[in-house]
């Protein structure tokens, strides 16, 4: 992959146009996280085919398709959480910020504290719900003190829209919060490392429609300071919180867009039958 | 997958059967709605040239079971919102069959008025044999067949068709316009019959402008984009 | 994809029932119901055998073994005679020890029976006490030196054979030759139980004394000393080493064939026999490294082999267990392995990790065989005093005592047994409290 990278830069020393497109395009449409040509396997079997997609900032991109087609595959590929799995293969670019996050200097502790995730069911650590939070800043060392990590742990459940829920009772254990709760309780863990980009595997998929709402619109707050990118099997959610959506199929992207445009008229057949359910 | 067409507005059957039953209900019922609406304009110019006061007073008579039609296609069109939250394809066509839906109605409503005013030009003496007036309804009932088949279709460029012919019935109510008044200059005291031509005209030129809508619509549910900026950029042309 | 309406008859075959369909649909239900039935007889009955073994085995041992936590003592005044003891009334304990208590004993028991003048009267009389009963009786005046001079009614442990008799085990009208307590012992008995001067009172020799070919004087003290110190060091080795084992192979180890093949020979070590594991102590750390042979501290190198396995094997359990989730929400927010494992996984393993070091231990609580391979089957009357002193164990003491004549070994080897048992439920209850106290539920 460094061989790559290298490549690729030299191709844009040495390609004043290309270079120049890149610069014009540059300040205005950065993207927050990048993915170039990421081919993935477990094992010998290839779960993604050569992924190209741009993650916005402050924006909220969705990845949908059927079961299997590797958009949570791809979600971890985000934030390097395909490692800890034996036999997981990569290849292509991923960058955040311009800087290749599978390079031998960063560090994947790091990157996770900048790149944090959300996961499909709610998972509090067995711990009080003031710890939940706190065990990030804690191991990130971000606070300096009692005084301190109160205010990290009271800004993150605010955030999280949970802090008025669980103000009076922050030393309670975090499973015994109702699943919606948790939820939140696991996006004010997530948030209280301040990550810059926020990944969400299905975060809704364990939750009743009212836990869902409360979860949706906290995603949607979030988006203004962190950039998003959410998982999701359900179609109107995903047209209902993100700005931009993916749609995977087979490991392979098929289809990127604004969201209005992907769910009233995409451009790919199999981007619509799968939308308007007549996939299969 | 060579069985999808290539446009994709007829793209293969929902997993769920009963989604496609109530589709087809929907456009079914737009057919309907779309033939009966055809039928009273065609009805209402033969009460007008062949002064059939019997045809005048059955599209008048006609004319609740149109708006029947549009309230069975509205409360079809919001029970499947409400129970399928259609997505692209799906979502253009039942929205668009709630616009059509209006349109026709309202074409039938003009076929009404035409009915009525044919009615009133019976009691009196012809002007003149009609030329110009049944040109411009044909070119009208055309447009609303072919709309109707369009839609039948989901055929966009049949639509953009008939979205065409829209300037020819312009033009045929620019010259009638200017026949009529010529007739009320030369002889006022067909003031009244000739105004009630030219709403007549007036009428045939509004149900072609709704045609028109309406292959826009078909457009729209074909494609996905807004016709209106072609229509602008033609237009300059 | 099918486009043809579906046939008004597609489940006419499921929907046809064969002739006699109903008679023959209850019997099928009924045989379903009686073949549950007997199912359920039939583990409640494997269960009802099981308990009644166990009801058996447990009952026999405290039929046997509850006599030997009584004991019976004589009263016999003694009269602590300063010329005897300190002539020079120096108060010096040295002096006082070197005192003959034994004679100041039998003098006390003559004073009970002074037409008793002959010999082998007399022998027949020094027989009814114990023989070791002068370090106990010379043990409490070195406690309190202001005893000497006086007379007092003191308890003297009776010897084996008259505790035997008074617990009915010898038969008064067995044949003379048969029974070790000649006609002259038995009436002497009589009349001190007339006097109130026999009795039986709680056995705390058996808890406070080391091993002695006494039984009346034998204890588990040093037994149970030997067990602490064997356990001491086997928790302290294994537990480290196997869950710092089970944790590499759990949660760092690749998966490879090498990987795969000691996972193999774990899991197979866990069913070697344990005298395998007490000839490997011999060798090793006897043969080759010298250490001292008896010694707790090697028993316990022994046991910590034996009770490796069975740790590892718990622990890697207990991680197994420890829901994925958990992991990804540390891994997520960044913490590093390491720190996912300390922060999160071992706290919720710990009661399965401390289940399994229980169990384990009280496997190597009961173990006999190797530690008889490795010389901790000698004759031992003191206590240990640290791990490398030469000691017996509990199952040891129970082995040695079985195998002892005197009658009154028997219902003391079955008191051990009950000792032996009691500590292993305690243990068990210990894992169960543990488990119940660390348990968190996610």
């Amino acid at each position: 992959m460094q061989g790559e990278t290298a490549l690729n830069a030299t191709a844009l020393a040495l390609d004043p146009p290309q270079a120049a497109r890149a610069a014009e395009a540059g300040p205005k449409t950065a993207p927050k996280m990048a993915t170039r040509g990421v081919k993935l396997w477990y094992g010998a079997k290839q779960a993604l085919f050569g992924i190209d997609l741009d993650i916005k900032a402050n924006e909220a991109t969705a990845l949908i398709g059927p079961s299997g087609c590797g958009k949570s595959t791809y979600l971890r590929c985000l934030n390097r959480m395909n490692d800890v799995i034996e036999g997981c293969r990569i290849e292509g670019e991923i960058t955040l910020d311009g800087e290749d996050v599978y390079d031998r200097r960063i560090d994947v502790v790091q990157l996770r504290a900048r790149v944090g995730m959300v996961f499909q069911k709610p998972n509090p650590f067995p711990k009080s719900i003031y710890d939940n939070v706190a065990y990030g800043p804690r191991i990130h060392g971000l606070a300096r003190g009692k005084a301190e990590m109160d205010e990290i742990v009271e800004q993150s459940l605010k955030g999280a829209g949970l802090w008025k829920e669980v103000a009076d009772r922050l030393h309670a254990p975090g499973t015994g919060l109702s699943g919606g709760q948790q939820q939140r309780l696991c996006i004010a863990r997530a948030i209280a490392v301040s990550p810059e980009v926020i990944l969400m595997d299905e975060p809704c998929s364990a939750l009743d429609p009212i836990a869902t709402a409360h979860v949706e619109e906290l995603i949607d707050e979030l988006r203004h300071d962190f950039t998003i990118v959410i998982v999701t099997h359900n179609m109107q959610q995903a047209a209902r919180v993100s700005q931009r959506t993916a749609f995977f199929h087979l490991g392979k992207l098929i289809e990127v867009g604004e969201t209005d445009q992907v769910f009233t008229n995409p451009r790919e057949r199999m981007t619509q039958e799968y939308i308007t359910g007549r996939f299969g | 997958m060579s069985d999808i067409d290539p446009g994709g507005a007829r793209p293969r059957k929902h997993l769920v059967r009963s989604y496609d039953e109530d589709l087809n209900r929907l456009s079914s019922l737009i057919t309907r709605m779309g033939g009966i609406a055809e039928r009273h304009v065609a009805m209402a110019m033969e009460a007008l040239v062949e002064r059939d006061e019997a045809k005048a007073n059955g599209v008048v008579a006609g004319d609740p079971e149109v708006d029947a039609l549009e309230e069975q296609i509205d409360q079809t069109a919001i029970r499947l919102f409400a129970t399928r939250q259609p997505m692209a394809v799906d979502l253009r066509v039942i929205a668009m069959s709630l616009k059509i839906s209006n349109d026709l109605e309202r074409i039938s409503d003009y076929a009404k008025g035409i009915a009525k005013r044919a009615r009133r030009l019976n009691d009196q003496p012809p002007l003149k044999p009609f030329v110009t007036l049944p040109a411009m309804a044909e070119q009208v009932q055309e447009m609303v067949k072919g709309v109707l088949d369009a839609f039948v279709d989901r055929d966009a460029e049949k639509a953009m068709a008939v979205w065409r012919q829209d300037q020819d019935v312009d033009a045929y109510y620019d010259s009638l316009f200017r026949e009529l008044i010529t007739f009320i200059l030369e002889d006022p005291r067909t003031t009244s019959v000739c105004i009630d031509l030219l709403f007549i005209a007036k009428n045939l030129e509004r149900i072609g402008d709704h045609a028109t809508n309406i292959a826009e619509k078909i457009h729209y549910v074909v494609h996905g984009v807004q016709v209106n900026r072609q229509r602008k950029e033609e237009a300059k042309a | 994809m099918t486009d043809a309406a579906p046939a008004p008859d597609r489940f006419s075959r499921l929907r046809a029932r064969p002739e006699g369909f109903e008679e023959r649909s209850k019997a099928l239900t009924a045989r379903r119901y009686a073949r549950e039935r007997r199912f359920k007889a039939l583990g409640l009955g494997a269960i009802l055998v099981a308990m009644a073994l166990l009801l058996i085995l447990l009952s026999s041992v405290v039929r046997q073994g509850y006599g030997a936590f009584w004991q019976t003592y004589v009263r016999v005044p003694v009269t602590l005679d300063a010329a005897v003891l300190d002539p020079k009334g120096t108060g010096d304990p040295e002096v006082i020890g070197k005192g003959n208590f034994q004679k100041l004993i039998y003098e006390g028991l003559f004073g009970l029976f002074p037409e008793a003048k002959a010999r082998p009267e007399r022998r027949q009389l020094t027989r009814l006490v114990s023989s070791g009963a002068n370090l106990i009786l010379r043990q409490k005046v070195l406690d309190d030196p202001s005893l000497v001079g006086t007379t007092r009614d003191v308890w003297i442990v009776a010897s084996d054979e008259v505790d035997q008799f008074m617990k009915g085990a010898i038969a008064r009208d067995a044949p003379p030759a048969a029974r070790p307590l000649k006609d002259g012992a038995i009436a002497a008995i009589d009349r001190l139980e007339a006097d109130g001067r026999i009795e039986q009172r709680f056995n705390t020799l058996l808890f406070t004394q080391g091993d002695s070919r006494e039984p009346e004087l034998a204890g588990i003290w040093g037994a149970v000393v030997g067990s602490f110190y064997l356990m001491l060091v086997t928790a302290l080795l294994s537990t480290p080493l196997g869950v710092g084992a089970a944790l590499y192979l759990e949660e760092f180890a690749p998966k490879s064939r090498a990987t795969d093949f000691i996972e193999v020979n774990i899991n197979n070590l866990a069913a070697v026999p344990s005298i395998v594991f007490g000839l490997l102590g011999l060798a090793v750390f006897l043969g080759l490294f010298n250490m001292p042979r008896s010694a707790p501290i090697v028993g316990g190198l022994t046991l910590t082999l034996m009770t490796l396995p069975t740790i590892v094997v718990a622990t890697r359990a207990a991680l197994r267990a420890v829901p994925p989730s958990i992991h990804q929400a540390a891994l997520g927010i960044g913490a590093s392995k390491v720190q996912t494992i300390w922060h999160h996984v071992l706290p919720l393993a710990l009661p399965g990790i401390l289940t399994g070091v229980i169990i384990g231990l009280a496997q190597a609580l009961g173990e006999t065989a190797p530690l008889l391979m490795i010389g901790m089957v000698a004759f031992v009357v003191d206590a240990p005093s640290t791990p490398f002193d030469p000691s017996t164990a509990l199952p040891v003491q129970i082995y040695l005592w079985a195998d002892s004549p005197e009658r009154a070994f028997t219902e003391r080897t079955s008191a051990a047994i009950m000792i032996l048992l009691a500590f292993l439920i305690l243990m068990n209850l210990i894992a169960v409290l543990l488990r119940r106290r660390f348990e968190r539920r996610w």
